[in-house]
């Protein structure tokens, strides 16, 4: 499939005839999409589709100065675009199955691009967590565009995205270059940039604020301030859950792996419990979601999570934190794993003792901390999917965008994950490790000596306290 | 005067709303109920989305805010014409409020800390009650409840951040304290998601729309206000020159403007804010740096505002006294020549604080404007004429602070980047936390590095207490 047939298909689907504006035409990850968008979405999704689009545009045309863009105003309907041969292919079965069908088979694409992409390595991990970064915003904000049919805005399309790079200039260059320390110390430019790093960064969304303040035009002042506002919101939610994604990743990637793949499971898990023993309905928002699948998929998510973490600790490359190495110019994942990533044996409770039979089991203190981090993925990860379906009713659009058919689109796929990402940073900061000690190493100096001196002095007082500096220890 | 405050926001609101929306209602159901479809329960959200898409013309005009002059001074100006009765009232206002700033300012640090919390509050409770009246959502279930729990969260999680710094020693002692600083990240993000769920349990079928932007509009509001109040308590903490110069400066930089341009103004600014001149922008650039350079060298000379504030566990209570950095010290700087010829001297003797204060003034009079434009943007775009009615002849609250925050902002950025490295106490606090061998290897680099940069002596043969210190340090 061409990128003109997409292009020919995409232009009875609002969201692709505004893809040459994108910037995402080089993104795998969007390309990938756009192969896959000639598949087909069953008749079933079809009528849905036409339906919504008769109540968007039952809302588009009460619009006052709006008619002659309706169409394009208008959420739009998704093209049925499943390719030819998966619809031959499927065409005896019934609708229903074919969704079915059309949604387990991109299931297990998108599973498979994920282990292929776990297994190039972190740098291409962090450059796709970028590039979803990037489609979800644009998603986003599309649908701010549709909702407020402010297309002609002078300057706000150039100026959301304006937004968009300064937040991610600032957060890449915190996270940055605390990692890639010694490589930025050795070049000048880039020294340069890192001290005086907040200084740019604001300066940069000064400069995006001021054009804001001076492009607002007198009639659509509110409409203006409105996209300003969805702008901002959008940049807190998708960029700085990003960012603590990333920070995630390089704190050792079965700390970004088990989470994630909670939450699929969780997603898959609750799917089927519902499926086949479902009854009573969770909450108003989402009809579909049942109380035996949440608690089904809970009690599945705990045990996957827990046999996850088993598989994965053992190997060094999940285990280890990513660090730079100055010398290959690259990253490595090479360390001692820590204590939490070693067997040990631990005294079953009495209780379960006489169930299974067995004294003491090994495993690792990592599947403790998974247990926490599965029960988060299934009790509190579905309110982001419950929060997405309100705002999916609320702006009364079925689908988020139309990037992956059966699916639809990239922050439908998302959107429990980043509570996640966020629930993971804190607990990692809270439970796991300290400070990094390098990096305060390196601020103590550049304190001033007095300050120097008192913080020295102050952790003398303390280390002997704790008794741990003696007269001894001191003179070696 | 702060009584006047609780009545102000909720007061003119209520009587407003209730003619505004008969006239949208009508409009909206008209054309709706021949595009219908068969579920109702769009009709409530499609009305508001009717809100969204229409030009600002055609949105009723919120009414104006009542009269809240008191009697006395009414009576006192009965005699003037309007107009002057207007110039009056401001004039009185601004020198009561100057005057409270100068009493605060005397009080303390922590009365200041405290006027900067109450002012923040009263911001957030104007722009939310704006909020409220624009989408006429009193009835909300929850609403008022959730937006004053998430202020409270993120005031909670902004104070362990900061304000722990600075008591560690206090916090090391109680156990409690410990136990909440240590796991601050997880309770503050505990909380919150607490608030998030709710939010998401009290979704209303008819309400979804408008309680996603109730939502949005908190968060917004909580982004500008909360995180920008907290950044002007650390340059609070930093020293109260850093506080008083900017907000000084602002403050000279909108009074100098408008009189320039009362006097001189001709060529109009901006069409947002139609009484800016171009002449009284200029005029209150060059006055407010002259004003800066001025307030910063009669400051400078005072311990009491140009030291870092610091908590004694002995005394508790803050104290700020210390030996003033060479910012504050006076150094002689030789003239360059044009200017040796005009003032006739070889140099001049000022505080390199001086320096600094030409930029801050410099962005308080280029800049600290756009929030004002901002502002004056915000106000047309929903139809008010001030955010409250709090202070007569001024507006509410956030019509004073409005320029002040992007300024808070930008001093906080200053000093990070060019004054000051990272936070002594926040280092003091993160090594405390860490592991206590990896403490020992940090104390054992810190010793080697301190006496090879002469600040401390090796020890000799003692009693293996405290080695000897080439300066003073205080203990």
């Amino acid at each position: 499939m061409t990128k003109e047939g997409c292009l020919s298909r995409g232009l009875r689907s609002g969201l692709c005839h505004r893809l040459p504006h994108s910037l995402l035409w080089s993104s795998t990850l969007h390309s990938r999409a756009c192969f896959l968008h000639i598949f087909r979405p069953g008749p079933i999704k079809r009528a849905a589709h036409k339906e919504s689009e008769s109540e968007a545009k039952a809302d588009g045309e009460t619009a006052s100065d709006s008619e002659s863009r309706v169409e394009a105003a208008t959420l739009p309907p998704s093209a049925d675009d499943t390719p030819e041969v998966l619809n031959r292919a499927l065409s005896n079965l019934s609708s229903r199955w074919k969704n079915w069908w059309v949604r387990g088979i991109l299931t297990l694409a998108m599973i498979a691009f994920f282990f292929i992409i776990i297994y190039l390595g972190p740098m291409v991990l962090m450059m796709i967590v970028m590039c979803v970064q990037i489609k979800c915003f644009h998603e986003i904000i599309t649908i701010g565009y549709n909702v407020y049919h402010s297309y002609d805005l002078p300057w706000f399309r150039t100026l959301s995205w304006y937004f968009l790079l300064c937040v991610n200039y600032f957060f890449y260059g915190e996270t940055v270059t605390d990692y890639f320390f010694t490589l930025v110390q050795r070049e000048e430019p880039l020294r340069i940039l890192s001290k005086y790093h907040r200084f740019i960064s604001f300066t940069l969304y000064l400069t995006g604020f001021c054009m804001f303040v001076l492009s607002l035009v007198k009639k659509h002042y509110r409409l203006q301030f409105y996209m300003f506002g969805w702008t901002h919101v959008t940049l807190l939610i998708v960029v700085t859950q990003s960012h603590l994604v990333i920070h995630n990743l390089f704190e050792g990637m079965i700390w970004f792996i088990v989470p994630i793949s909670c939450v699929i499971c969780n997603d898959i898990m609750a799917y089927m419990f519902g499926f086949f023993f479902g009854r009573t309905p969770l909450i108003k928002l989402s009809p579909k979601k049942t109380w035996e699948g949440f608690i089904g998929g809970f009690f599945a998510t705990v045990v996957f999570g827990l046999l996850l973490s088993y598989v994965m600790s053992g190997y060094r490359c999940f285990v280890c934190p990513v660090e730079y190495n100055n010398d290959t110019n690259s990253f490595t994942v090479d360390c001692e794993p820590s204590g939490l990533f070693r067997l040990q044996e631990y005294n079953i409770p009495g209780v379960i003792q006489s169930i299974i039979g067995w004294k003491t089991v090994r495993m690792y203190p990592f599947q403790i901390h998974s247990i926490a981090l599965s029960t988060f993925a299934s009790l509190i990860g579905p309110f982001g999917g419950f929060f997405a379906s309100g705002f999916k009713r609320a702006f009364k659009i079925k689908d988020f965008a139309n990037t992956i058919p059966g699916h639809g689109g990239i922050m439908d796929r998302f959107d429990c994950q980043y509570l996640m990402a966020t629930f993971v940073n804190v607990y990692i900061a809270s439970f796991i490790r300290g400070p990094n000690p390098s990096k305060l190493v390196q601020q103590f100096l550049t304190l001033r000596p007095d300050q120097q001196l008192h913080i020295f002095n102050t952790l003398k007082s303390h280390l002997t306290d704790k008794g741990m500096l003696t007269a001894a220890t001191e003179d070696k | 005067m702060w009584e006047l405050r609780h009545r102000g926001g909720g007061g003119p609101g209520p009587g407003g709303e209730a003619a505004a929306p008969p006239r949208e209602g009508e409009a909206a159901g008209g054309d709706h109920e021949t595009e219908s479809t068969s579920d109702k329960e769009t009709d409530i959200d499609d009305r508001y989305g009717d809100l969204d898409s229409r030009t600002d013309s055609d949105i009723p005009e919120i009414p104006p805010s009542l009269d809240r002059t008191p009697e006395i001074l009414k009576k006192a100006l009965s005699g003037l014409s309007s107009r002057w009765k207007n110039w009056w009232i401001r004039g009185i206002l601004t020198l009561t409020m100057i005057s409270l700033f100068f009493l605060i300012i005397y009080m303390g640090s922590f009365m200041l800390m405290l006027l900067v919390l109450s002012i923040q509050v009263k911001c957030f409770h104007e722009i939310i009650t704006i909020g409220y009246r624009v989408y006429h959502s009193y009835d909300l279930p929850w609403f008022r409840t959730l937006s004053w729990y998430f202020l409270l969260c993120v005031n909670y999680f902004f104070y362990g951040e900061t304000v722990a710094d600075y008591f560690a020693t206090f916090v090391q002692r109680e156990e409690q304290l410990q136990f909440l600083i240590r796991y601050h990240r997880f309770i503050s993000f505990a909380l919150y998601l607490a608030g998030f769920c709710m939010f998401v349990l009290s979704l209303v079928k008819k309400h979804y729309r408008l309680q996603f932007y109730m939502f949005a509009w908190t968060h917004v509001t909580l982004l500008i206000t909360v995180t920008q109040s907290h950044l002007v308590i650390q340059n609070l903490f930093e020293g109260m020159i850093w506080f008083l110069v900017p907000i000084s400066s602002v403050i000279c930089n909108d009074i100098a403007a408008y009189i320039f341009g009362f006097f001189f103004g001709r060529t109009p600014l901006i069409k947002l804010s139609p009484k800016k001149t171009w002449e009284g922008f200029i005029g209150g650039f060059f006055s407010t740096v002259i004003f800066g350079f001025i307030a910063a060298y009669l400051l400078s000379k005072y311990q009491y505002f140009v030291c870092p504030v610091e908590y004694r566990s002995d005394v508790n209570s803050f104290v700020t006294e210390c030996e003033p950095s060479e910012l504050f010290q006076l150094q002689s700087y030789s003239l360059p020549p044009f200017l040796k010829a005009v003032l006739r001297r070889e140099s001049v003797s000022m505080y390199p604080f001086q320096i600094h204060s030409i930029a801050l003034s410099t962005f308080a009079s280029l800049i600290g404007p756009f929030g004002g434009f901002f502002a004056s943007g915000f106000k047309r775009a929903f139809k008010i004429k001030d955010f409250a009615n709090t202070i007569p002849g001024h507006g509410g609250i956030m019509d004073r602070f409005d320029c002040q925050y992007l300024m808070a902002t930008f001093v906080h950025v200053y000093i990070t980047s060019f004054i000051r490295g990272p936070n002594p106490s926040k280092v003091l606090q993160q090594l405390l936390v860490l592991q206590p061998e990896q403490q020992l290897n940090i104390y054992k680099t810190l010793k080697t590095h301190l006496i090879e940069k002469g600040i401390l002596q090796p020890t000799l043969k003692t009693d293996g207490c405290c080695g000897q210190l080439v300066s003073s340090s205080k203990a």
